[in-house]
């Protein structure tokens, strides 16, 4: 027996379109993502190469039981280029749902596609597992939209976490009290920089620097050289990929060493390693990931393998792990029926390669705020208290 | 110190835009083709250097040697295949123009295609020469005062082409007014795709030296295109001297805000300069009246 949506049902009669009777042989799964335009950089990062890697690991695997029918059926693939553009990926959605038919859509990349898409995705009736948004509007979102999950933590719980570890470690008089914040100033960094401004004036901190540089700066000198004139103990910088490098390019030149570097999205990235070898030792960032778990080691290698390059360490082993979700929440339901595995994955315990998974209010506790490059991995610091919890390299080493 | 330090780093990063600029003034300006790929080509030489050192571990600079000429033949080529018959079509120069940027918008498709296919969508970057040099008090590296001196280089050798020798001067006539250049036995046609050409030439020498400190991805052309368009528009269309000038003045410009104000006011002083220019001299800096 195949059950399939009201919704879908409902779509087929207006094409006027009949399935074939036979037995479901395969699960269609679709997705949108941005392959050109400028989201293509991070989707190639952190979400298309995991899409692929888990659709490969499944099939590899016979595919995903149904126990309504009695046997696995395999995963069949429909994509779309959004070309990061909303009203294309809202487009592509829609077909997916409406012409595809897929059974299940997995997420585009960013924050703001999810949010564009979170309507559509509620509507269509299909689970939205935004694994790359990140707002701190989650919790009345997923109250709204209860198909939709975030996994990342909300952007005040990732200040949460650095704003801790820089308490900790002024408590334990391993830096003093200054600190240099800048941000790019646009959504995401002037979020991130009013939850940390607010969070470090609380905890008692000084901000000796605290300013804003537009996206696509090219050079960070300035900036760096009035944030290194007030001796900061500690840099926090909210900056994209290309920043991130820039700004650690720069600070390496410049000579600035902070006894905490912070530096923001890509810290993550293995470029990030790969261009700067052992002076990405010490270096703090946003995510992380416990490379020290048997399942993050595995998937590692694993995706070196099958995509050539290692996968990013923070949203990468996230959001191969929201698929291993999607994958038992459908294993259990037994059938194709989404609100059944709506339901599922929101009540639901999960084992995945990051460890257990249990969604809160549609929010995933098993996340990493703050990270460190510490040798060849970039391990997770805080929360402090979250098991595997590294104790961070304070001072970092200086620049060579 | 502190002027010295603006203008110093101001100076450098001037360069880099100015560098990354020159190839666009002469395919513009000259060959009259508003190349909306130009980026494009810049982000395949970053590629390409990228590979080099990467890849094959080749010092850019070696790349750079093989790149240049190739960009050259590349867009040689490109120039007298695709764009020849808009050229030959056009009723004036509007129409070609707005030909050309229809067909480089294409054009920008098909490289960042190639660049998606071949080296993936994800952020590209690598050191090279990022060793700090001091020069008077003021740290630089010396990949950026690279790209500074070969932009200088350049757009000194160019301007000094341009003004003394036989082909500078037939090129310089064509970019003032191709009808009259004919009437004076200029090959209009064959200057034009020698610019075009040349153009690409630079464009390629730039991407590889912006690629040794600048993070890039297949997908950020545009960017680099947007910037070169500004720095030519401001220094006056189809002249190298006005591009460095405005691409100086624009880093200095941009260096100083971010020092002495806030460096979240960098694009408003870069578009505030622009439009200051555009006003005072509705040719740009060292333009003249063309019609």
């Amino acid at each position: 027996m195949r059950m399939r949506s009201l919704v879908a049902l409902g779509a087929m009669a207006v094409v006027g379109w009949v399935l074939p009777a036979s037995a479901q042989d395969s699960i269609k799964i679709g997705w949108s993502i941005s392959k050109t335009g400028p989201f293509a950089a991070g989707a190639s990062v952190t979400t298309l190469p995991n899409y692929q890697v888990w659709v490969k690991d499944v099939n590899d695997a016979g595919g995903i039981m149904l126990k309504s029918i009695g046997k696995r059926v395999k995963v069949e693939v429909v994509e779309y280029d959004d070309r990061s553009n909303s009203e294309e990926m809202i487009k592509a959605i829609e077909r997916l749902a409406t012409q595809d038919k897929v059974d299940f859509i997995l997420p585009p990349w960013s924050t703001g596609l999810n949010l564009a898409a979170a309507p559509v995705f509620h509507q269509l009736g299909y689970p939205q597992l935004a694994v790359t948004a990140n707002t701190n509007r989650a919790l009345e979102m997923t109250k709204r939209w209860p198909g939709l999950s975030f996994w990342l933590g909300l952007p005040s719980e990732l200040v949460d976490g650095l704003v801790e570890t820089l308490t900790k470690l002024q408590k334990d008089g391993k830096i003093g009290k200054k600190v240099a914040l800048l941000a790019v100033s646009d959504q995401f960094g002037i979020e991130q920089a009013t939850a940390a401004r607010a969070g470090l004036k609380k905890a008692g901190f000084e901000l000796t620097y605290d300013r804003s540089y537009p996206l696509g700066t090219q050079d960070m000198q300035p900036v760096l050289k009035d944030a290194m004139a007030g001796s900061p103990d500690t840099m926090v910088a909210f900056s994209y990929p290309p920043d991130t490098f820039g700004i650690t390019e720069t600070a390496r030149v410049i000579g600035f060493n902070p006894k905490v570097f912070f530096v923001g999205v890509g810290t993550a990235f293995p470029a990030f390693k790969g261009k700067f070898q052992a002076n990405a030792e010490g270096v703090m960032g946003i995510g992380g990931s416990n490379a020290d778990l048997p399942g993050v080691k595995n998937y590692i290698e694993h995706h070196r393998k099958i995509i050539g390059r290692e996968p990013d360490r923070w949203a990468s082993p996230i959001t191969y792990a929201s698929l291993q979700v999607l994958q038992q929440a459908i294993e259990r339901v037994g059938k194709i029926d989404r609100a059944a595995v709506i339901k599922e994955i929101n009540s639901g315990t999960f084992e995945t390669i990051i460890g257990p998974v249990k969604l809160e209010n549609g929010l995933n506790k098993n996340f990493w705020a703050v990270g460190q490059w510490q040798g060849n991995n970039f391990y997770g610091v805080a929360p402090v208290a979250k098991q595997g919890a590294r104790a961070p390299i304070v001072p970092k080493p200086a620049f060579k | 110190m502190l002027a010295l330090d603006i203008l110093l780093s101001g100076l450098i990063l001037g360069g880099m835009y100015a560098l990354t600029a020159l190839g666009l003034t002469l395919q513009y300006g000259v060959a009259r083709i508003m190349n909306l790929s130009y980026g494009e080509f810049l982000v395949a030489a970053a590629f390409f250097a990228y590979w080099c050192f990467v890849g094959l571990a080749v010092n850019p600079l070696v790349g750079l040697i093989v790149v240049v000429p190739l960009a050259f033949v590349l867009n040689w080529a490109i120039y007298h295949i695709l764009l020849t018959p808009l050229v030959r079509r056009a009723k004036n120069r509007d129409m070609l123009e707005v030909d050309s940027i229809l067909a480089t918008f294409g054009l920008l498709f098909v490289v960042q295609g190639v660049m998606l296919v071949v080296f993936g969508g994800q952020y590209h970057t690598y050191s090279f020469l990022s060793i700090p040099l001091q020069i008077v008090g003021v740290t630089v590296p010396i990949n950026r005062l690279l790209a500074f001196g070969v932009a200088i280089a350049i757009g000194l050798a160019a301007y000094l082409a341009l003004k003394h020798t036989r082909a500078g001067t037939a090129i310089r006539a064509v970019a003032v007014s191709p009808e009259s250049a004919q009437l004076s036995a200029i090959d209009v046609r064959a200057a034009a795709a020698f610019a075009f050409a040349l153009g690409g030439a630079l464009v390629a020498a730039a991407g590889v030296l912006v690629s040794m400190f600048l993070t890039f991805s297949a997908a950020m052309g545009v960017n680099f295109t947007m910037k070169a368009l500004i720095v030519v528009i401001m220094g006056g269309v189809g002249n190298m001297m006005g591009a460095l000038v405005a691409g100086l003045l624009l880093g200095v410009a941009e260096t100083m805000v971010a020092r002495l104000g806030d460096p979240g006011l960098t694009l408003a002083a870069t578009f505030a300069l622009f439009l200051i220019v555009l006003l005072v001299r509705p040719t740009g800096l060292f333009g003249r009246s063309v019609r």
